[in-house]
């Protein structure tokens, strides 16, 4: 037991996306203050989207965040069209859920491999691995590159995509394309089971962290849902989309510019630790049998296993992408006119749509009158839905650490991995307020 | 001695640092050339020396503009990146809306809590900016052109022509020229008299002839229309393609007028002109 002051201040903490602190006072072994904290500068997209039209929805939001423009633009696209009872084809949801899973594998190897990896090499950053680890950062760097290629053939470019239009798309890849693609993807077995390799050889540093929390996720029947399905509570159980605000519940708390979220208990968990505890049965094969060798099982409350749950994502994306492939390739691609764009009675009414993007399940709902302009407008992000999860978390884990007899670099270093391990976004999550911190 | 190079990023996307991770490769051959001291969303080391600074997002709070203050102190050159940092972006949307209704539908009963400006601003509204490179997102190689040119103390080449002569040369059909698939009235949509007739023409709208080229036309070759996120084309009223706003009878205000999504601080910088 350690008498001594811990003050640990984390301003700005490095390899996450956006802006946030750890503040952790204690003495005499006794927490004094356990604080996450996010300080975004608010960006007001629930109001930006009022007076537009339903053209330009997607477009706009999109910007909430460049690691997930795809998975925002898809459930902008998913919320117009179930306000205007749109459907599309067969076809463009099979482009849809191939562009999904270019996301997550993008977004999960970023995570995996630029940003967590250095913490269990010893490392600062990705940037030392260059000359200390040369071939490893070179099979990191091939499958971001084929994720980004995956991307940019199916939605015209990798952030922001252009192509993902409401009703469907506007120009799609050739089956050329896609025949390359499917090969590309086939060889990357190899290379994904090099950066498991990896992470096994450190699995050590995982710390063995377990704290109960609620777990939530889209379901499917049909498959290991990231397009379509329920939402999935590991306390609740199944409940439609459209319930979304009985199951978020967000909230302020003063420590925040984000919104907080609650369901059943004070937090809960999305994401792909959420998704794999939800969904396990549906992954593939040989992504279960990345998930075994970790002793990766449904349901898991380690957040630390975070980041493996996106590894064995990343190998059911992949697996996942070359049978969507196939599909698409079966009866050959219907093609086409260029410049398309889909007949679309516009309608008043409001409508709801939900993804599951790399960190987790979102929603967004918006409302449009008669001519197609939005007049109410509401997005719920992953990262938000956190927050208050790892507050929690940070709570049980710093006097853990303490207890342990920790140092003050030790105990901020675990706080800074638990942190990173949740993989937030944050700039998307801080649509609240810029409040003032009292000491 | 490779010069010192620093990235900060204020209220944005992050989709432009995620530009230059996403140069997979050619970053490695980046760093022969320049060393990355911050990069905060890549790299745990930080650093207030350093040489060049690449600024994203726009500046919305008191203590975002104090931020850009420092680093503009710290920075021999500073450079915007990406559309919100250069011209105020996506988020000057708001800029046109009324404050107290943008809090209020965002924070509902929170909302006096609300400490951000009523405008988000592009960083050349606090600081000088050294070069700006537009888009959203940017385009990697225009990254790396500028990069490459500062480092070998160039002027980076940028055009200052509308993306209508990009999107020509890629012989794409011209967006005015297309049928929209649908009747419906938005602002996304045009509504032209046909020179010459009583016709009125519905269709889909494009704001290529006054926005600054650079991206190869990216959007309309991908089958969509040009947004506008690279901002204004320099004096749009001498520099703006008249061939096809003469064709389809439209003004450079009238396009303005119509159609805003990048532009909001732009606009009220040329209000004040």
């Amino acid at each position: 037991m350690s008498n001594e002051k811990i003050d640990v201040d984390v301003e700005y903490l490095t390899r996450v996306e956006g802006h946030g602190n750890i503040k952790v006072n204690a003495s005499d072994g006794q927490i004094e203050k356990c604080e996450w904290q996010v300080i975004e500068t608010p960006r007001y997209f629930e109001s930006m989207v009022v007076d537009h039209s339903w053209k330009e929805l997607h477009h706009i939001t999109s910007r909430i965040c460049g690691i997930c423009s795809i998975g925002h633009t898809v459930a902008s696209l998913k919320a117009t069209e179930a306000a205007m009872g749109i459907e599309i084809s067969k076809q463009d949801e099979l482009l849809r859920k191939l562009i999904l899973h270019a996301e997550n594998m993008q977004s999960h190897i970023l995570h995996v491999g630029y940003l967590a990896l250095p913490d269990l090499m010893g490392e600062g950053s990705v940037i030392p691995l260059a000359s200390s680890h040369p071939e490893e950062l070179k099979t990191v760097i091939r499958l971001h590159r084929l994720s980004n290629e995956m991307s940019e053939m199916v939605g015209g470019r990798t952030t922001h995509p252009q192509r993902l239009i409401p009703g469907g798309f506007s120009k799609i890849p050739t089956e050329k394309e896609l025949t390359e693609l499917k090969n590309k993807l086939r060889n990357s077995f190899n290379d994904l089971m090099a950066v498991a390799d990896l992470c096994e050889a450190k699995a050590d540093k995982f710390p063995d962290f377990n704290r109960e929390t609620e777990f939530i996720s889209l379901t499917n029947e049909d498959e290991y849902a990231f397009y379509d399905g329920q939402v999935r509570s590991t306390d609740t159980g199944i409940q439609p989309v459209t319930d979304y605000k009985d199951i978020t519940n967000e909230f302020v708390v003063n420590q925040s510019t984000a919104k907080f979220a609650r369901n059943n208990r004070q937090s809960y968990m999305v994401g792909a630790l959420a998704r794999l505890n939800n969904n396990y049965d549906q992954l593939s094969p040989m992504a279960k049998g990345v998930a075994e060798r970790f002793n990766l099982k449904p349901v898991n409350h380690n957040p630390f296993m975070n980041n493996i749950a996106q590894l064995v994502e990343v190998v059911h994306n992949v697996r996942d992408s070359i049978n969507i492939i196939d599909k698409l390739l079966e009866n050959g691609l219907e093609p086409q006119e260029e410049y398309h764009e889909p007949e679309i009675e516009v309608k008043a009414g409001r409508g709801i749509g939900a993804a599951e993007v790399p960190r987790g399940i979102l929603f967004h709902d918006y409302t449009y009158n008669e001519e197609g302009i939005c007049t109410a407008g509401n997005c719920v992000i992953p990262t938000n839905q956190n927050h208050a999860n790892i507050q929690q978390d940070m709570e049980e884990l710093a006097p853990n650490l303490i207890n342990e007899g920790k140092d003050e670099d030790e105990i901020e270093l675990n706080l800074e991995m638990l942190v990173r391990a949740y993989d937030p976004c944050i700039s998307c999550s801080a649509h609240h307020l810029d409040v003032e911190f009292v000491d | 001695m490779k010069p010192k190079v620093a990235f900060f990023d204020f209220a944005g996307c992050e989709g432009d640092q995620l530009q230059v991770a996403n140069l997979e490769e050619r970053l490695l051959d980046l760093l022969e050339i320049v060393e990355i001291v911050n990069f905060r969303e890549v790299i745990s080391q930080k650093s207030d020396d350093y040489d060049i600074a690449f600024v994203e997002g726009s500046i919305a709070t008191d203590h975002d503009a104090e931020r850009l203050e420092e680093i503009r102190g710290n920075a021999d050159i500073l450079v915007a990146l990406g559309s919100c940092a250069a011209i105020g972006g996506i988020n000057s949307i708001r800029n046109s809306q009324d404050p107290e209704k943008v809090e209020e539908r965002v924070y509902g009963e929170d909302a006096d809590k609300v400490e951000a400006w009523d405008k988000a601003k592009a960083a050349d509204a606090i600081v000088d900016v050294d070069h700006y490179i537009y888009g959203c997102p940017i385009d990697k190689d225009e990254f790396i052109h500028v990069v490459e040119s500062l480092v070998q103390g160039k002027e980076p080449n940028i055009p200052t022509y509308p993306v209508c002569v990009e999107c020509k040369m890629n012989e794409n059909v011209c967006v005015f020229a297309r049928n929209g698939g649908d009747k419906s009235i938005s602002s996304a949509k045009r509504e032209v008299q046909v020179p010459g007739s009583q016709e009125v023409e519905q269709g889909p709208f494009c704001l290529g002839p006054v926005t600054r080229a650079g991206c190869d036309a990216k959007c309309i070759n991908e089958g969509t229309t040009c947004w506008g996120c690279r901002g204004l084309v320099d004096n749009p009223n001498q520099n703006a393609h008249k061939k096809v706003l003469d064709k389809y009878g439209l003004t450079v205000e009238e396009v303005l007028n119509k159609y805003n999504l990048y532009f909001g601080w732009q606009q009220e910088e040329r209000k004040d002109e």
